[in-house]
C-alpha cells in the first residue's frame, strides 16, 4: 500500500524525498552562487562593518572628549570667607548664594556646612525659629542648632545621611578659608578630623 | 461650614485619604448601583456642587485655579468619567453573560463606513476643536514662568511637573536610586510584561469585569491609587517644604510638622534589644554594618523569596494563580506584584511607626 501511495502522489506538495524535487534541481533554479562571488560579497560586508565600527567608535570617542572641556566656568572650589570676628554665634548665610556653604560658629569654633541635601541635591532653606535646615523638595530636615556634633544631622524626611562639611582653616593673614574640594562625612566618622573644624 | 471644612481638611491628610481611597477602591467593584446612568448623573452633579461650593473658599480657589493645577482638576473628572464609562459597560455585559446572552459588542451590526469622508471629517473637526481649545487655554492661563534657575536657592514650593508628582511623592519614602531608578524601571518592565503574564483569553473585544476580576483590579490599583492619587495629593495637598496642607488650609511656609524618622536597625538594636547599634563583628567594620542591618535584609529578602511559595501553598486564590500561570509566570507576576506593593507598605510604615529605612547603609549609599 505504501508503495502505491508514493507512486500515485504526483503533486509535489504532499511528500518530500524521492517523489518531490531533488535538491540539485532546487540549486540549479537559484542564481549561481560561486565561491568567488560569495567571498566578494562577504568582503564588502566586512568592509562595511569595519567602517561602521570605526565610525561609531570615533563618535563615541568624540563624545567622551566632550565630557572634559578645556575650560570650566565654575566658581573656585576654595574661597576666603573673611575674619573670624566678623561672625556671630550660629548659622551664617552670607556665602550660601555664591558658594552654597553655611559657615557656622559654635562656642568652640567654626565649621563649613554644605548646602546640598543628601537625598536628591536640592538646597535646603534655613529656618531660624525652628533651628533647622529644611529641604523643600521632599521634606528632609537637618538640625541647625545644638552644638558641633548635632548641626547638620538628618532627623526627618527621606535624607539618608547628614549634610557634608568642608575643609576649613585660617590663612596667614588671619582669614577663614573654606576648601570645598575636601569634604567630611559624618557617617564615615570624618567629622572628628581636625581639618573639618576650626578651633578659635 | 467651618466644621465641615475642618473635617475635610482632616480627612484629606494623606494617611486617611490613602486608607479611605483603598477601601473605596475595593468596595466600588462590589456596588453594582455605582455603575448606572442614574448614579453617574447624581455623582456628576454632586461633585460639581462640591467643587462649586469649595470655590467660595479662598485657599481652595487659589490652589485649584493655579494654571499648573487646572489640568489636574480636569484629570480628576476625566478619570472618574472614564472609569465609570468602562465599568458601566463591563457590569452591563456581565449581567447579559449571566443570563446567557452574548456581550453587547457582539450584537452590534458590523456596518462599514468610508474613510473618506466619514473618518477624515470626524478627525478634522476634532483637530479644529482641540486646536481652538489649546489656543484659548494658552491665552487665558499664563505659563508659570519664574526667574532663571539658581542651584543655591530652592523656593519653598518645589514641585516636579504634574506627571512626575507621583514619583516625587514616592521619593519621600525611598532613597533616590530606588524611587527614581529601580521602581520606575519596574513600572515600565511590568507594563511590558503584562501580555506575557496575562493568559486569560476572555474579555477580548468586549468589556467585562467578572471574567477579568484580578487583572482589572491589580492594574487599576497601580494606576489609580499608586499613580493618579499620588499626583492629586502632590498637586493639591502638598505645599511649602512638601508639608501636607488640607484643601481649605492656607499654605504657610513656617508650618511645622514634626516627623522624626527612625531606621529599622535603631528600632531593633536600641529600642527592643537595648544594646546599641553594633560597630563591628568578627573584628571588621563592614561586618558590623551587615550585622546592624541583618534584620532588614532578612525582612526584604524574605518578603521577595518566601512570600510567593508560601502564598501559592496556603492561599486558595494564589494557588489558583499558580495553577493557571505555571511556575515561571507565577514567580515573575509575584515579583512585580510584591514590588508594587512595597510602596503602600513603606508609606504605611512611615505613617504608623515613623520608619525611615528598612535597610539603611549610608556608608555605601544603600538604603531600602
Amino acid at each position: 500500500m505504501a508503495d502505491d501511495a508514493t507512486a500515485k502522489n504526483v503533486i509535489p506538495t504532499g511528500s518530500a524525498g524521492a517523489g518531490g524535487k531533488s535538491p540539485e534541481a532546487v540549486k540549479a533554479a537559484a542564481p549561481a552562487a560561486t565561491r568567488r562571488s560569495f567571498l566578494a560579497s562577504m568582503s564588502w560586508l566586512g568592509l562595511g562593518w569595519v567602517a561602521f565600527t570605526a565610525g561609531t567608535g570615533a563618535a563615541l570617542t568624540a563624545l567622551g572628549r566632550f565630557m572634559f572641556p578645556n575650560v570650566l566656568f565654575e566658581p573656585p572650589q576654595s574661597f576666603k570667607a573673611g575674619l573670624p570676628n566678623e561672625y556671630s554665634l550660629g548659622v551664617d548665610e552670607r556665602w550660601k548664594e555664591k558658594y552654597r556653604v553655611w559657615i557656622i560658629r559654635t562656642e568652640e569654633g567654626f565649621f563649613a556646612l554644605s548646602g546640598e541635601c543628601t537625598h536628591l541635591g536640592c538646597t535646603p532653606n534655613y529656618f531660624t525659629s525652628e533651628a533647622k535646615f529644611k529641604c523643600p523638595c521632599h521634606g528632609s530636615g537637618f538640625y541647625a542648632a545644638g552644638g558641633k556634633e548635632k548641626i547638620g544631622i538628618n532627623f526627618e524626611g527621606p535624607a539618608p545621611r547628614p549634610l557634608e562639611r568642608f575643609r576649613i582653616a585660617l590663612t596667614d593673614d588671619g582669614q577663614i578659608v573654606v576648601d570645598k574640594s575636601q569634604k567630611f562625612q559624618q557617617e564615615k566618622g570624618e567629622w572628628i578630623d581636625p581639618e573639618s573644624f576650626l578651633k578659635i | 461650614m467651618e466644621a465641615v471644612k475642618g473635617f475635610i481638611n482632616w480627612i484629606s491628610d494623606p494617611r486617611w485619604l490613602f486608607l479611605l481611597s483603598v477601601i473605596l477602591f475595593f468596595f466600588m467593584f462590589r456596588l453594582r448601583v455605582l455603575w448606572t446612568v442614574k448614579f453617574g448623573i447624581v455623582a456628576l452633579i454632586a461633585s460639581l456642587a462640591f467643587f462649586g461650593l469649595s470655590m467660595l473658599d479662598k485657599n481652595f480657589r487659589i490652589i485649584s485655579t493655579t494654571p499648573d493645577n487646572v489640568p489636574i482638576v480636569g484629570l480628576i473628572f476625566l478619570m472618574a468619567f472614564f472609569t465609570w464609562l468602562s465599568l458601566k459597560q463591563a457590569f452591563d455585559n456581565d449581567d447579559r453573560l449571566r443570563i446567557g446572552q452574548p456581550p453587547k459588542e457582539r450584537t452590534e451590526r458590523f456596518e462599514k463606513v468610508m474613510v473618506w469622508p466619514d473618518l477624515v471629517y470626524t478627525e478634522f473637526i476634532a483637530t479644529v476643536l482641540l486646536g481652538a481649545v489649546l489656543v484659548i487655554w494658552s491665552i487665558v492661563l499664563k505659563a508659570p514662568l519664574e526667574q532663571p534657575s539658581n542651584p543655591t536657592f530652592s523656593p519653598p514650593v518645589m514641585k516636579a511637573p504634574w506627571y512626575f508628582l507621583g514619583l516625587q511623592e514616592m521619593l519621600v519614602y525611598y532613597d533616590p536610586w530606588l524611587a527614581g531608578v529601580v521602581l520606575p524601571g519596574l513600572i515600565i518592565v511590568g507594563l511590558m510584561a503584562i501580555p506575557y503574564i496575562d493568559r486569560n483569553p476572555r474579555g477580548s473585544g468586549y468589556y467585562t469585569f467578572a471574567e477579568r476580576k484580578y487583572e482589572i483590579m491589580v492594574f487599576m490599583f497601580g494606576f489609580m491609587i499608586l499613580w493618579l492619587l499620588l499626583i492629586v495629593i502632590g498637586t493639591f495637598l502638598r505645599g511649602p517644604n512638601w508639608n501636607f496642607f488640607g484643601p481649605y488650609e492656607t499654605w504657610d511656609v513656617a508650618k511645622v510638622t514634626p516627623m522624626v524618622n527612625v531606621n529599622l536597625s535603631e528600632y531593633i538594636w536600641v529600642k527592643i534589644l537595648g544594646v546599641g547599634l553594633p560597630n563591628q563583628w568578627f573584628g571588621a567594620k563592614y561586618m558590623g554594618i551587615l550585622l546592624r542591618e541583618l534584620f532588614g535584609f532578612i525582612l526584604v529578602i524574605g518578603y521577595f523569596t518566601a512570600l510567593p511559595p508560601v502564598l501559592a501553598n496556603r492561599s486558595r486564590l494564589f494557588n489558583g494563580f499558580y495553577k493557571t500561570l505555571g511556575g515561571a509566570r507565577y514567580h515573575v507576576m509575584m515579583f512585580l506584584l510584591l514590588a508594587m506593593m512595597t510602596l503602600p507598605i513603606k508609606m504605611i510604615l512611615r505613617w504608623t511607626i515613623d520608619l525611615k529605612y528598612i535597610v539603611s547603609i549610608p556608608e555605601w549609599f544603600f538604603n531600602i
